[in-house]
């Protein structure tokens, strides 16, 4: 299960919050804050997956993320989810958001927060992904022929 | 007020709306806590206003606010009130922030039930999906337990959007009420087949979160899964199956038999890394349950190996981390094909990712075998020397010492090296896991008993380098060794070659800056020292100087602790300060203390288990739960009047300088005492000093501050003088190891196979054979720890009892009794259960309107029950007139009315399915045996009287045409299987039929309750008597009721309204009417009706007497409406009150029925019906479907039936047939009432 999904810019300003588990707001805060510090601190070419975020879960949790440009997405699942599977879905996700806002960038995020209901866009996301066959989509990075095509996201 | 609206919309131009506030904080970078604040007043000010648009922005803005870490919660009722809009737009932003900001300890939250119930039921699939949405985040045990039944409805949507988030939102709703799992899970399974891929993909992702956390009540649900498996193509499905079956897999061996095929052929077929990857996982999972001599899985092993070789192989780092981390899987089990990659993993070790790095320290715990233990660790003490970073420096510690004492110190076979290998570590500059090694060397020292000479002079090398340790006190982590040193050095003193020398550096006056635990460590085992030292002089006569030299030198160091601050050190030093101080006058008069100063600390202490305390049984007859002493009664109030005297103590404190007179003290006074108190403060030790300027406390000179703290840089690792190096020992392992080869060659024929006997308690089953021929260094004697006796070793009392999945730990396959087939209500509303008529009535007329239909679950629950019994087709009427409610497909409610004959069947299933025949070499084939249970049921449906138990499949049908041909070639097999199953089944038939309706064989011929009222060319009702009382709980009253549902079908092309409905009241059934109205006023029909439409309506009566049937005529009046005239209209029609109306299908169990047999007090009656050709089952089924009689018990063609009346009268019936004649005998308390009952049930029977 996915338990939260973080979207953050690359001075952990929050972009876009999502838990699925209810924490206060200051619990909130502090995770994404060590989420940040422990994402922004690796280099670019190390592997996506990371353990030993204290603060949601426990052992049993992975924080896996992308980094596009100016952005950090972050997702804390549970080991139920495939890692790999769930690169894919960040994947999907962000040009998901490409598609929706023409070349996304980091400010779209925050000015269409009430424009598509943008917090659920994940979880509709996940339930538009669920629907693709996975073979079928053209730019699945985990099927290795076929370049990644990554949406030119442009640095603010 | 119009003005007020466009003034609130030329308002609303100037007010902020989300962007302006993104844009605003973008500018006030500077105050941006002060810029936030302002807008948090804005928005107040927003919010207090009526107009809801307002609102929404506010709220919307509030949203963004909370996502910066703002607290929101204040706005809570606001957000509900956004929720409660009827425009969709503001709903979503009401539910966005609601999904946000909700928790469980949000009041509100009470306040939505009504409003998200609304939503659901909502015509507009947007809006349902929103609350569904939103619902997920915030659902509460309330919530959940009010709106199951509302979700599982929406789980047979006609909209796959909606089905697929109602599907998902139920793991939500189960978590928070687990009482809905069974009911709603049949539900659920029939989800996982679902036409829409989506649909069916949440099913499997709902099932296999519950099946992770409680795998083994899911295992029946395995042949359904491999079926998906092997068919479906979906990448993202296939990987949930596959982990789901890698969790189901320990549990039944069979199983993973079954997977490994399919599997290997995915792993080789795939292009999908994902699912390439989770299949390996999988089948490691696989062959970690079989038993791993099986020589045939070996290829599986080496394939896996490989395909992850690859994997680590690869540049992807993420693939190279996912490689380690399955490797590290196969380890356990086969460390064998994994210890050939060592040179992979060595490799990663020096990877630049961290990650990967500990991924590959984790491999190499298991890799280590006696034989390279030495080497790997070597390997690893040179990356501790290059690790720069602190917390990959403390990982790589951890894992030296997690290798090293691994099962019980297995792999060590040179405890010398171990305690330098510890040494070398105590030099590590900051780390954390000072203890863990200080407890390495105290566990080390006790229990191996041979090392502890070494060990002790290690640790007094150690003792007299301390100042190397503690050069940085702040980050002292390490010094805990010096704990760990002490304390050895002590206990085993006799082992120490100069124990004056010991003793002079443990009371160095440095030790007193050590923390204080440490301290008090040192001070205790001087004293153990100082007894050695004693013993050791008084051998030698000429030499007692020495011994009171060493008193004289406790005595004057051992003040130094008496002064320290820490109440442990201070009370042990000031003890052993006597102490000494009373022997050194003995000895000054030469007596001989030796023996008696040695006997303080005599006697060995022994390991004890970390779970030893946890098992020390509770002696009988002793609770721990009651009060030793009564507490004091009034404990409440005599703590306030401790407190109140407390404060009056404090007060009393504050003024005892200043005298009681102190209002006649003068300033010159004052003064004078403030003197005489510095005074007294300054000679006052205790008092802690303001200024810097008088820190000397201590007279004596010996102050801590005076000795000069040298900071030593120890980024080079520090040579300790004097102590052996761990590399040493790597060298001389290797020499001995040739000299004992060269021994072993000589006396090979002896000794081959005796194993190092001595003394090794636990020798590994998984380490590799090879070792087995070197033996320790040291004779070693690895002491266990000690237990308390009778204590078992389990492993039980790990699992966290918070964990929300314990209460979901569910049987699902027993089949749902009677009483669960609804989703259980906890009784919090019971006035509910006695509402009067008058509300009755206004619950069912606001049927039609779903919007209204809120708040009475429990009436709603009523009706779905009726629906229950209903015909599809009438139902597919009714559909459009309630609306909300959902139509239950016929199969589906046989499926959950029938009792599912017992798990007995459904688990011969999954044991047919798993020892079935050979594995299948391709998916296709593959499918076969999957569905030949299924096959099997089919079968047994075209011949009922002989396998009437297995047919309870859900669609046999569907199977039995598609499997044909496989059926044909797998006879003979099944034949024999059938047999079993036959048997089987009869066997249980007894208890497992009993209590529920009655189970059908295969779909029955449509039956319905509704009959044609009337009609003409106007409209048509149908009616059926429900037979649903007010009372369910079965205190009946007299005034039982009886409801009639009426459907009005408009059959014309005109609008039909005003429908007044009347009945003519008789003596003994009257019509329930409002308040207020007279006798014979007609009730308003709460719709109306467009041409083609129909609707139900309910109407009460009340009736005195049950036993005769009667008929009461009544009248319909109602107004046609075409475009240019309305016409009144009227229909006359007769309401007949069957016998059988007034009875309710109540179940009963055999014991309780047998009971009423026997109690006597019910008379006989018999009936016999010629030529009844239907099976016996559809003859049940039809009694108890117009009849109202529940199936007590049935053996082959024999039944019981049971039934009471709505004033509380037993009907028992015994249902016989054979060739075509039924015999029914039947019992009632009342007579008169019985005979019409069977009259009935003839003219039932004669109609067909």
């Amino acid at each position: 299960m996915i338990k939260a999904i973080l979207i953050f810019n690359n001075h952990g300003k929050p972009r876009l919050i999502r838990f699925y588990e209810y924490f206060a707001e200051d619990v909130q805060q502090q995770i994404i804050r060590e989420t940040f510090h422990l994402v922004s601190k690796r280099d670019d070419n190390v592997c996506n997956f990371l353990e030993g975020g204290s603060l949601i879960g426990g052992s049993d949790y992975k924080l896996i993320y992308r980094h596009y440009a100016t952005l950090y997405f972050v997702f804390c699942v549970d080991s139920s989810e495939s890692e790999l599977g769930i690169l894919d879905l960040i994947q999907v996700f962000v040009e998901t958001l490409d598609k929706c806002f023409e070349n996304v960038c980091e400010l779209d995020l925050i000015f269409h927060m009430d424009k598509g209901g943008f917090s659920a866009a994940p979880a509709r996301a996940v339930s538009a992904v669920k629907n693709i066959n996975l073979p079928e989509m053209p730019r699945n990075i985990n099927i290795g022929d076929i370049n990644i095509k990554v949406p030119s996201l442009s640095p603010f | 007020m119009a003005l007020k609206i466009v003034k609130g919309s030329i308002d609303r131009m100037f007010d902020k709306n989300l962007q302006d506030l993104v844009r605003g904080i973008r500018n006030h970078k500077e105050d941006e806590a002060k810029y936030i604040s302002t807008c948090i007043d804005e928005i107040k000010q927003e919010l207090k206003q009526d107009n809801i648009a307002v609102k929404a922005n506010a709220v919307c803005k509030l949203t963004y606010l909370q996502m910066l870490g703002y607290d929101v919660s204040w706005a809570a009722f606001n957000i509900v009130e956004v929720m409660s809009s009827s425009k969709f737009t503001y709903k979503r932003i009401g539910y966005l922030a609601a999904s946000q900001c909700f928790h469980e300890s949000t009041d509100v939250i009470m306040l939505t039930t009504n409003q998200i119930r609304k939503d659901l039921s909502s015509p507009n699939q947007y809006d349902t999906g929103v609350a569904l949405t939103g619902l997920s985040c915030f659902v509460t045990p309330d919530l959940a337990r009010d709106l199951a039944n509302d979700i599982m409805t929406l789980m047979s949507h006609t909209k796959p959007y909606i089905r697929k988030k109602a599907v998902l939102i139920m793991y939500k709703v189960f978590l928070k009420y687990p009482e809905s799992l069974r009911p709603a899970f049949p539900r659920l399974k029939e989800k996982l087949e679902d036409p829409d891929p989506g649909v069916q993909s949440a099913a499997v992702n709902v099932i296999c979160e519950l099946a992770r956390r409680n795998p083994k009540n899911y295992l029946s649900l395995a042949p359904l899964f491999f079926k998906l498996m092997t068919s479906s193509t979906n990448n993202w499905v296939l990987i949930k199956i596959i982990k789901l079956f890698g969790a189901l897999t320990p549990l039944e061996p069979r199983l993973g038999k079954k997977l490994i095929e399919p599997l290997t052929n995915l792993i080789h077929s795939t292009s999908a890394m994902s699912l390439l990857y989770e299949c390996v996982n999988t089948v490691i999972a696989v062959l970690i349950s079989l038993s791993s001599g099986m020589p045939n899985h070996s290829a599986s092993i080496q394939l896996c190996v490989q395909k992850l070789r690859i994997l680590i192989e690869d540049s992807d780092q993420n693939l190279k981390y996912l490689g380690l981390l399955a490797m590290s899987k196969i380890l356990k089990t086969h460390p064998k094909s994994v210890q050939s990659h060592k040179d992979l993993i060595l490799q990663c070790l020096d990877d630049k990712d961290e990650s990967i790095r500990l991924r590959a320290l984790d491999l190499l715990y298991g890799m280590v075998s006696k034989k390279n233990l030495m080497e790997i660790v070597k390997k690893l003490m040179l990356h501790v020397d290059k690790a720069e970073g602190t917390t990959y420096r403390d990982e790589l510690l951890t894992k030296i010492i997690d290798i090293c004492s691994q099962s019980n110190y297995q792999y060590i076979t040179n405890f010398e090296w171990y305690i330098s290998i510890l040494v070398e570590l105590t030099r590590l500059e900051g780390t954390r896991h000072g203890h863990l090694i200080a407890s390495q060397m105290l566990d080390v020292a006790i229990r191996v008993k041979a090392i502890r000479a070494f060990a002790v002079a290690q640790m007094a090398t150690l003792l007299d380098n301390a100042h190397l340790l503690t050069g940085n006190t702040q980050r002292n982590g390490i010094c805990e060794v010096l704990y760990a040193a002490a304390w050895i050095c002590g206990e085993f003193s006799e082992h120490l070659e100069e124990p004056m020398a010991t003793l002079e550096a443990m009371l160095r006056p440095k030790v007193a800056t050590l923390p204080g635990h440490i301290q008090a460590v040192y001070v205790q085992n001087a004293a153990k020292l100082f007894a050695t030292v004693l013993r050791g002089q008084e051998g030698v006569p000429a030499d007692s100087t020495v011994a009171q030299e060493t008193s004289q030198l406790l005595i004057d160091r051992l003040p130094l602790f008496v002064q320290s601050s820490n109440l442990e050190v201070q009370e042990r030093a000031s003890c052993i300060l006597q102490l000494v101080k009373y022997i050194q006058k003995l000895q000054q008069k030469d007596v001989e203390v030796a023996e008696e100063v040695t006997a303080l600390f005599a006697g060995e202490l022994n390991p004890v288990a970390p779970k030893a305390q946890k098992k020390v049984p509770v002696p009988e007859g002793l609770d721990l739960d009651v009060w030793i002493n009564e507490p004091p009664s009034g404990s409440e109030s005599e703590d306030e009047g401790r407190k109140s005297k407390g404060k009056a103590v404090f007060a009393k404190e504050e003024s005892r300088h200043t005298k009681p007179r102190y209002t006649e003290v003068d300033e010159k006074e004052l003064a004078k005492r403030r003197e005489v108190r510095k005074a007294e403060q300054a000679n006052n030790p205790f008092y802690i000093k303001a200024s810097p300027s008088s820190q000397k406390v201590y007279q004596d000179g010996v102050g801590v501050e005076h000795i000069p703290v040298v900071q030593i840089d120890l980024s080079v690792p520090l040579k300790v003088p004097g102590m052996p190096m761990s590399d040493q020992y790597v060298k001389l392992e290797e020499e001995r190891r040739e000299r004992n080869k060269a021994d072993k060659k000589k006396k090979k024929d002896k000794k081959k196979r005796e194993k190092g006997e001595k003394g090794r308690r636990r020798r590994g089953d998984s380490g590799p054979e090879s070792e087995e021929d070197i033996t320790p260094a040291h004779m070693v004697d690895i002491v266990t720890e000690e237990m308390p006796e009778n204590a078992l070793p389990s492993d039980d009392d790990d699992k966290d009892p918070n964990d929300p999945h314990k209460a979901l730990n569910i049987d699902l396959d027993k089949p749902l009794a009677d009483s669960e087939k609804k989703l259980p209500v906890r009784s919090h509303r019971p006035d509910e259960v006695l509402k009067s008529p008058m509300e009755d009535r206004q619950v069912v007329e606001v049927v039609p309107e779903p919007k209204k239909k809120t708040g009475k679950e429990k009436k709603d629950r009523k009706k779905s029950k009726e629906k229950k019994k209903k015909h599809k087709q009438e139902e597919e009427g009714d559909l459009m007139g309630a609306g909300s409610e959902e139509p239950v497909q016929p199969e589906e409610t046989k499926e959950v009315a029938a009792p599912p004959p017992a798990s007995t069947p459904e688990a011969s299933d999954l044991d047919f399915w798993l020892s079935n025949a050979p594995v299948p070499s391709n998916p296709q084939a593959a499918a076969a045996p999957a569905s030949t249970p299924r096959t099997a049921s089919g079968m047994a449906a075209v011949a009922p009287d002989s396998e009437p138990e297995e047919a309870k499949d859900t669609e046999p049908e569907e199977t039995k045409s598609s499997t044909h041909k496989k059926k044909k070639q797998k006879k003979e097999k099944e034949k024999k299987k059938k047999k079993h199953h036959h048997n089987h089944s009869d066997g249980a038939g007894d208890e497992s039929v009993q209590n529920g309706t009655v189970e059908e064989e295969e779909p029955l011929p449509p039956m319905s309750n509704y009959a044609l009222l009337a009609e003409n060319s106007y409209i048509k009702m149908m009616k059926q008597d429900a037979d649903k009382v007010c009372d369910i709980q079965g205190n009946l009253q007299d005034g039982s009721q009886v409801v009639v549902s009426v459907i009005f079908e408009n059959k014309c092309d005109s609008f039909i309204k005003s429908m007044e409905f009347n009945v003519l009241d008789s003596l003994n059934s009257k019509l329930q009417r409002p308040d207020g109205a007279g006798p014979h006023d007609g009730l308003i029909v709460p719709f109306q009706l467009p041409p083609g439409i129909s609707n139900e309506a309910r109407f009460i009566f009340s009736v005195q007497n049950i036993v005769m049937p009667q008929k009461l005529k009544g009248t319909l009046t109602f107004i046609v409406k075409t475009d240019d005239s309305s016409t009144h209209e009227k229909l006359d029609f007769k309401l007949h009150f069957t016998c059988t109306s007034y009875l309710i299908t109540t179940p009963c169990y055999s014991d309780a029925y047998s009971k009423l047999l026997e109690s006597g007090d019910l008379k006989g009656c018999s009936l016999k019906l010629e030529g009844v050709n239907q099976p016996f089952h559809h003859l049940l089924a039809r009694i108890c479907f117009h009849h109202h009689f529940s199936v007590v018990e049935r053996i082959d063609s024999c039944a019981s039936m049971y039934s009471r009346s709505i004033q509380g009268h037993h009907m028992c019936l015994l249902v016989k047939t054979a060739d075509q004649t039924v015999s029914i005998d039947a019992k009632c308390d009342e007579p008169g009432l019985l005979g019409n009952v069977l009259d009935e049930i003839k003219l039932t029977f004669s109609q067909c």
